[in-house]
């Protein structure tokens, strides 16, 4: 399975997300975001960053790069994208995800190991956990104060779309504590937290964040058995 | 000069942290009759020709706000005005 990674100008952690790709398993494509071809890949990771060094909002810019314009286009017919951090800005930019990420509550860049509980599995990036499964992964963020209105919030957890909640402490003052979201489809997945710095002892917390891999390559997998592993009910 | 302004402010029902924290710090000035400080942007753009109001309301609503958070006003600029008058 073909795994791409989308450099824009700022990004921090792609390598980081390439790597963990790579130990999960997949083949990794590195993706330039001026490069509208997708490379064939299987699912599209969009990394944590500083893309366009934020200017006017996080994501703002991002949004309209070349390569952005054929990951939405493809994350509309079903792609697997998962957006971490400034990736999960540039996909509420793009409107792939509702809601936006707003300036931490208390005004202070947060970093530090973050438990989360996952409460939806039935997205191509989180088939992999148990619902109600409680993990340890590093937040790092300033912009990652999740808002949406109360009539998106409220569907969001109708529809077991709200992918994980921060536990034992909100970071950054997000709206019902919400650290992860997917689209009806549970094809594309945004979240603040970074499970591509927790696949290995050396350097993460945890290896917690490589759930996330593995499932989309068990989605894959399953989609192309003929299950539709992706969908989310 | 053809000028158009665009001002961008988050919507009344979006926390604004950082207004919030200049207005923490207003009575370190001694003005203690501030109820609130909401930040916003000021975004100035320049037409080849004469200011297109309705073009500069697509940039806005397309690029310069999130309509999810904000809510954006705009204008020719008036001294713009003043001079193409």
């Amino acid at each position: 399975m073909r795994i791409g990674v989308v450099t824009f100008p700022g990004s921090l952690d792609d390598g980081d997300a390439a790597r963990a790709a790579r130990i999960a398993g997949a083949d990794v494509v590195r993706l330039w975001h001026g490069d509208p071809d997708l490379h064939g890949v299987d699912a599209v990771v969009l990394p944590g960053g500083f893309s366009y060094g934020d200017a006017l909002r996080c994501g703002a810019i991002a949004r309209f790069a070349p390569a952005m314009d054929s990951i939405v286009d493809a994350a509309r017919g079903g792609l697997p994208v998962l957006g971490i951090c400034n990736g999960f800005q540039i996909l509420c930019e793009a409107h792939l995800l509702p809601g936006a990420l707003t300036r931490n509550q208390h005004l202070h860049f947060r970093n530090r190991d973050q438990f989360l509980r996952v409460e939806s599995t039935d997205t191509a990036w989180t088939n992999s956990f148990t619902a109600g499964q409680e993990i340890l992964i590093p937040v790092k963020n300033g912009e990652g104060c999740y808002v949406a209105d109360q009539r998106t919030l409220d569907q969001l957890e109708a529809e077991g779309r709200v992918v994980a909640r921060y536990i034992r402490g909100n970071p950054n003052g997000s709206q019902r504590d919400i650290a992860a979201i997917t689209n009806e489809a549970g094809n594309v997945v945004g979240i603040m937290p970074h499970p591509e710095h927790a696949v290995e002892a050396l350097t993460g917390p945890s290896l917690d964040g490589l759930g996330f891999f593995t499932s989309v390559l068990r989605a894959l997998a399953g989609s192309s058995a003929g299950a539709n592993a992706g969908g989310h009910q | 000069m053809a000028r158009v302004v665009v001002d961008v402010m988050l919507k009344p029902e979006i926390l604004d942290p950082q207004g919030q924290a200049v207005a923490n710090a207003l009575p370190r000035l001694g003005v203690t009759d501030v109820t609130s400080v909401r930040i916003g942007r000021r975004i100035e753009i320049e037409f080849e020709g004469a200011p297109d109001l309705d073009r500069a309301r697509e940039i806005a609503d397309k690029l310069l706000a999130n309509p999810v958070i904000e809510d954006f006003t705009i204008h020719v600029h008036e001294d713009a005005a003043a001079e193409v008058a």
